[in-house]
Formats: C-alpha cells, sequence, structure tokens
C-alpha cells in the first residue's frame, strides 16, 4: 500500500511550517525558539562560564553540556517531571549534533550550558530543539564554524517523507508498525552529518534516500534559522 | 553579576523616597499579560508575563483512586520546576528546596480558598476521581516568580477543561468543552518585598537582590455585594541573597492591609482576561 | 595628519557611522577571493571568507572581520576593568569581573601600603575596584591599582551592559561618553569588561546616564546613533528642581 498523500496534506518532501525567533529568555546569554508545526521547542545558552565541580574542567578547550527536557504538559499523557533514560540519551545526541562545530579551544576549563525545554510535542521535538540550540549558541556569541539544522525524515509504508507527525511515526498497516523514524541533523555549509539516528526497518536505498531529502530540507530549515538571527534588533 | 552593595544602597535610598528605578510606585506592578493555550495537550495552559519575568503553567487532568480519607473528592497537586533554562541561579536535578516551596505556597492558595471543587471532581466513590496536576515552569526570571506562577496556575484551572473519559479510562488529547469545577473563590497572591524600611510589591531582580525578607499572601474574596476579602494562606520566607530578616507586627498588619487592596487590581487583570477568552471562543 | 587628511577622515568616521551594517551569522561567506584577508571571527575556505561568529561584518582595507554583538568578556593586557571582592586571602583579593575567568589583585600592586597582617582593612569583601589588567594568563586574570584614575568606588551605581557594546557607549576618543557625562553631569567610567560605574549629584540624573547608556546598548549599530542618543538627553532632560 502506498502513503501518497499524506495524513495533513503535506507534500512529501514538505516540511511542516516553521517559526523561528531569537532572544526569547532575555536572562540567557543567549536564547532561541524554534516550531515545526504543533512541536514548539525553546533553547538558552549559558556561558562560557566557571564550571563546577573543578574536578570536570577540560585544561584543553571548553565543556559543551546539553540538558534536553519535556515540558510534563507537552504530550498528551502527562510526562512526571524529571529525567528520564529517553530525555538523557536526547541529551546527548543533542550534544554531539552541535560540538562539531562548536570552538570551544579558547576557554580551557569552562562550560557552555545549553538547555532546551519542548512546551508542545508532536514529533519532532529533538530536531527542533537542535535548530533552537544552534540558533540560541550563535546568539551567545559563542565561536561557531557552522549553523546546524536538524529534521525528521522516514520511511512510512513505501514513501520516504520529511517531518513526521506523531500520527505518522505511529503509522500502522494491518496492526504492525509501518513507519521508521529517522532524525538527522546537517552543518549547513559543509553538508555533512552530524546526527543520524533510526528505529525501524528501512531498505538501503530508502535509507539514502531519505538522507538526500533530510538534506534538502535541513538548508530550508538553515534560511530560517538564518533570517531568525539575522532580524536581531 | 550579582547587585553591588552601592546600586543596593542606592534602591534602598530611592524606595525609602517611594520611589524605584523604573519610575513605577511601590505598590505598582510591571505590566502583566495573560496568554491562553500555549501548549496544546494541556487541558489548561497559559504564560503569564510581569514585566520580563515570564511563567508558563500547564494543567493535566487523570483519573486515579481517591485518597482513603476522602473517598469522594478529586485531588490536586501543584509542582514547580525551576528550569535552569529561565535563569543561571537554577540547577538542573530534582526541585531544591525553594521550587518545593513555591509550590507549596501556591497549592495552598488555591487548595484553601476552595476554588476547586473537590466533590465535583468525583467518578465513581470510592472508586475513581479525577487528579488535577498543575506543573509551573518559569521561562525567564526577573524578579517576583510566586506571583507569576500563582497567576499563571490559577489561569491555568480557569481555563481547563475535561478530556474525554471513556468508561473509567480517559482519551488523551481529546477533550471536551466541559470546564473544571471551579467556584468564584478565586485566589490572588502577591508577595511584598522588604527593603530596609520600604515594602513593595513585583520586584525586579535587582531590587529582589536588595530584598531582606517577603511575604506572600492569598486572597480570595467572598460573594455578595461587600466582596469581602479573605486570606486564604501567608508565607514569610528569605530572600535570594539568603537573608530572612525579622518583621514587627506593625509591619505585618501594614501588609495584610495593603494587600486586601491591591489584590483587585491583579484580579480584575485575570478576569478581563478570562472575559475575552471566552468572547475569542 | 594634515587638515585635509584630517577632514577625509572625519567624514569616513562619519559614513562609517551612518553605514548599516550587515549581520552575518555562522558559515555565511562574507566576501570571496584572494584580494581579501580572514580578521577576527572569520577563516579563510577556498576562495571564500567564512564567518566563524554571529555578529557584524566590517570590511575595511581588505581585511574582513566580525565585530561581536554578543558573548563573554575576554580579558586582554592593559585594559580598565571594575570588578567586585569575592574572598580576601593572606596576599591580595579575588576579584569578580563579570566575566568567565578569575582575577587575582595581589596586595603588591595597591599603590598605598598594604599591612600584610589586616589586609581586609585596605579592601574588604564586596568592595567595588576600578582597575587594570596587568597580565592574562591560562588559570585567570592578574590586576593592579597603581595606575591613575585606579581606585575603590565608594557610591554611586555599578550597572553591566554586554561588553561588545563598550566602544559604542565610549565612542570614538570618548566623545560619547563626554556627551554622557556633559548631559547628566554624572562622572562615568566605562570598564572594558562591560561594568559601569555612575556617580552623579542625585540619583534621577544617574538612573538618566543608565537610561541612555542602555538604550546606547541596545541600538549600538543604528545610523545616526550620536543624534538619537542627543535626542533622547534631551527629551528625558531633568527639571531643575
Amino acid at each position: 500500500m502506498t502513503y501518497k498523500k499524506r495524513l495533513d496534506g503535506r507534500e512529501i518532501d514538505e516540511p511542516r511550517k516553521i517559526e523561528c525567533k531569537v532572544g526569547i529568555v532575555p536572562r540567557a546569554d543567549g536564547s532561541a525558539m524554534f516550531r515545526f508545526g504543533d512541536t514548539i521547542a525553546i533553547a538558552a545558552v549559558y556561558g562560557p562560564k566557571e564550571l563546577h565541580p573543578k574536578h570536570l574542567e577540560n585544561p584543553e578547550g571548553g565543556l559543551l553540556r546539553c540538558y534536553y527536557n519535556m515540558l510534563s504538559f507537552s504530550v498528551s499523557d502527562r510526562i512526571r517531571p524529571g529525567p528520564s533514560r529517553r530525555s538523557s540519551e536526547i541529551s546527548l545526541i543533542t550534544k554531539e549534533s552541535l560540538a562539531p562545530v562548536l570552538q570551544l579551544e579558547g576557554f580551557p576549563n569552562k562550560v557552555v550550558d545549553v538547555h532546551i525545554e519542548i512546551l508542545q510535542a508532536n514529533a519532532g521535538t529533538r530536531c527542533a530543539g537542535i535548530n533552537a540550540a544552534s540558533m540560541a549558541l550563535a546568539h551567545a556569541g559563542i565561536p561557531m564554524t557552522d549553523l546546524v539544522a536538524a529534521v525528521s525524515v522516514g520511511k512510512i509504508g513505501d514513501a520516504v517523507v520529511v517531518d513526521l507527525t506523531k500520527e505518522e511515526e505511529d503509522y500502522e498497516e494491518n496492526g504492525k508498525k509501518a513507519a521508521t523514524d529517522i532524525p538527522v541533523a546537517f552543518l549547513l555549509r559543509s553538508g555533512k552529518l552530524s546526527l543520524l539516528q533510526a528505529d525501524g526497518k528501512i531498505p538501503p536505498e530508502d535509507m539514502k534516500k531519505a538522507i538526500e531529502m533530510a538534506q534538502k530540507a535541513c538548508i530550508k530549515i538553515g534560511e530560517e534559522q538564518k533570517k531568525a538571527l539575522k532580524a536581531l534588533k | 553579576m550579582e547587585i553591588t552593595t552601592i546600586t543596593k544602597k542606592r534602591i534602598i535610598e530611592y524606595a525609602s523616597q517611594g520611589k524605584r528605578f523604573d519610575d513605577r510606585d511601590l505598590l505598582e506592578y510591571r505590566p502583566i499579560s495573560i496568554k491562553f493555550g500555549v501548549s496544546n495537550m494541556a487541558e489548561g495552559s497559559t504564560e503569564v508575563s510581569i514585566g520580563q519575568t515570564k511563567v508558563i503553567a500547564g494543567v493535566k487532568l487523570a483519573v486515579a483512586e481517591p485518597y482513603a480519607d476522602s473517598e469522594e473528592e478529586g485531588n490536586l497537586m501543584v509542582t514547580v520546576e525551576l528550569s535552569p533554562l529561565s535563569s543561571e541561579n537554577f540547577q538542573t536535578g530534582p526541585p531544591d528546596v525553594f521550587a518545593i516551596e513555591m509550590a507549596r505556597i501556591i497549592d495552598r492558595g488555591i487548595r484553601e480558598s476552595g476554588i476547586v471543587d473537590f466533590k465535583k471532581l468525583c467518578i465513581k466513590k470510592g472508586e475513581l476521581v479525577w487528579a488535577v496536576m498543575v506543573d509551573i515552569y518559569p521561562i525567564n526570571d526577573d524578579g517576583n516568580l510566586i506571583d507569576a506562577a500563582a497567576l499563571a496556575a490559577v489561569a491555568a484551572l480557569s481555563s481547563a477543561v475535561f478530556p474525554v473519559l471513556e468508561g473509567d479510562k480517559v482519551s488523551f488529547g481529546e477533550f471536551t468543552t466541559k470546564h473544571l469545577p471551579l467556584t468564584k473563590d478565586v485566589p490572588i497572591t502577591l508577595t511584598f518585598y522588604k527593603l530596609e524600611n520600604s515594602i513593595l510589591l513585583d520586584p525586579t531582580t535587582r531590587e529582589e537582590e536588595s530584598s531582606d525578607t517577603r511575604v506572600s499572601i492569598a486572597i480570595s474574596e467572598k460573594e455578595g455585594k461587600e466582596k469581602e476579602p479573605i486570606i486564604n494562606a501567608m508565607q514569610k520566607g528569605g530572600c535570594k541573597n539568603a537573608k530572612n530578616s525579622p518583621l514587627t507586627p506593625e509591619e505585618m498588619s501594614i501588609i495584610i492591609d495593603v494587600a486586601v487592596k491591591e489584590q483587585r487590581k491583579i484580579r480584575k487583570i485575570l478576569e478581563d482576561a478570562l472575559e475575552e477568552k471566552k468572547q475569542v471562543n | 595628519m594634515e587638515a585635509s587628511e584630517i577632514k577625509e577622515k572625519e567624514s569616513k568616521e562619519e559614513k562609517e557611522e551612518s553605514q548599516p551594517r550587515k549581520i552575518v551569522v555562522p558559515g555565511e561567506v562574507l566576501v570571496s577571493g584572494q584580494a581579501y584577508l580572514p580578521g577576527e571571527g572569520t577563516r579563510r575556505e577556498g576562495k571564500d571568507i567564512v564567518a566563524s561568529k554571529f555578529g557584524l561584518l566590517q570590511i575595511e582595507d581588505r581585511l574582513a572581520k566580525i565585530i561581536p554583538l554578543s558573548g563573554v568578556y575576554m580579558p586582554r593586557r592593559g585594559n580598565t576593568v571594575i570588578g567586585k571582592i569575592t574572598d580576601v586571602t593572606f596576599n591580595g583579593w579575588i576579584i569578580d569581573i563579570n566575566a568567565p575567568y578569575g582575577a587575582f589583585l595581589p596586595a603588591s600592586e595597591c599603590s598605598g601600603f598594604v599591612s600584610k597582617r589586616d589586609i581586609s582593612s585596605y579592601y574588604n569583601l564586596g568592595d567595588m575596584l576600578i582597575a587594570k589588567i596587568l597580565e592574562v594568563k591560562s588559570k585567570g586574570v592578574d590586576l593592579t591599582m597603581r595606575d591613575k584614575g585606579l581606585h575603590r568606588v565608594e557610591e554611586g551605581l555599578i550597572i553591566t551592559i554586554n561588553s561588545n557594546k563598550v566602544p559604542r557607549v565610549i565612542g570614538k576618543m570618548g566623545s560619547m561618553v563626554n556627551l554622557l557625562k556633559d548631559s547628566t553631569g554624572c562622572n562615568i567610567v566605562v570598564g572594558q569588561n562591560g561594568v559601569i560605574w555612575i556617580r552623579g549629584n542625585d540619583i534621577e540624573h544617574e538612573l538618566l546616564a543608565e537610561r541612555t547608556i542602555k538604550m546606547i546598548a541596545e541600538n549600538s549599530f543604528v545610523e545616526g546613533l550620536t543624534d538619537k542618543v542627543k535626542e533622547f538627553l534631551e527629551k528625558h532632560k531633568i527639571k531643575a528642581k
């Protein structure tokens, strides 16, 4: 069965409506909001700053720490506040997706903290978080070689699509899971990948196609991020 | 950089003349804005801004067994997560004692006012009741988080609706248009800050850092022509610089009198916002 | 400099101030070609000069560099900074200079005599000092008070702005800060670390200075800023009591 027309009427390579804004947390050194349709993420950056406890210090360069968290009411079934295995893993892959562009050698023994909160979730939250964090880091004046953009692509039925909704992630055929979710992040100028995850069956050729589609979508996302940063007064 | 002693001296000096750096009166609040429906998965959600201080609150409902000592009543839980996103002073990890204190101050204000009719949250006596969970997250801290958080919590409750219930299971993500069973006893929380000999409301970060102690008062108004104010809860607490100076009974009396008067202004802002929301819907 | 050269430089500076600068983002191509050189905040990639920071692009004499709009203060030798004493040790004071760098003022770098037995009687916890950076080391910064204009601050207001806005608040040859001083009657010392001391005849004038400085920091790359500042000062002039 082909999944031709998407449940919300989008084209297969069309991301949901994107909205971004920079500077939404005045107290932070840098901050931003990123939105894919119904999924809203905000990020705030504090740093470079002194690192405590001291034994975590790295004399070769600054440390990057990322914290991803979902608001308890961001999903339909309330999440008990506090870290979970899922949020710990997402915090890690968020950090790994951003680290390659940050130049923290000039800040030995210091730390840059990135805090991401998901206000509303309809899939693609880790990607929205990375997009918000990328803008927030730039806004904070952290030396960066590139901006990072992320989007989830996936295989639904036999279509490869961009920016899945929760409904699409949960898509089933004949009572069996028929959707694979693939979050991807790209360094915009170099065109290299800094994040790739996949959870489901997907033929190798479709995976390559998915990566290609993700890159195209990330270029569009990068344009929106750039616009938001340049709109700063 | 935290406030310096010389700036603090100026703030206190100016306050003793009844003036503030941003030209407000000592009892004047910064512009307050209340937005509803900021998180569409919640049964009710608001974003409250007081000046640059911004707080988001969400209400989630679930079904549960009632507590043994209140078989015909639903229950309420208020949580505050002081996310380090909103201030460099907050840490990651489980809620620290200040987050817990703030949540309990707000909880008492709501619970003791009687605004939530717990009996009407009963589905089946002794077996199934509604559990109401209010979760509050500051987004930007520029002083007076307690009042912003309390207002966000009450506004979120006032705008919350029941989710769809099928038998004894909730269909999360599906909402009814039925509002929570709330009475007209709406608690408004005002937190007073003392700077040496001056008492003020709604401090900015610098003013909070210059304070000696704070007193939160939750007040609701009894129905009827007179709209008699009644205190629901009070808490005297410490300030950011770890000070918690004692107060005289006279100072406490002044705070109570002022609270009774000033809460009407905040109440009106909330009522107007709820009215506007009704019109829009 | 010859009179005609001076005039040319002045009109060039005026033009510079009124030219709207372009905001660039990390990874953005700034200019292309071997004729250009990569300055601060940029790097060369092949024939392109690319931004390595968020900020304003400045191209002057073939040098492309980024003027940062945000980011922490990076201490430099010779900078005048304003800091707060956060600890007293046996031979000096630890100072918070509002940067992710520890700063230390050795007792030996004070202009007067400091009794080793009672260091805190000279300067104590919480005191605000106008100091100069002697040396920047990997573990922190060394300060000195032995120079003209360096002293403890007794009264007034201390405010902070992003250190990247400091050049605008000072202005070319101090023109902006002098305008502020004259219009508000306040003594103003602008630390390179973004910490500013204001001391006036009364709080109202100090607050006017603070507001104007905040306004400059928020509009640091707007065209015709000097005129806007003059307008602002005129508009908020304090009426004689």
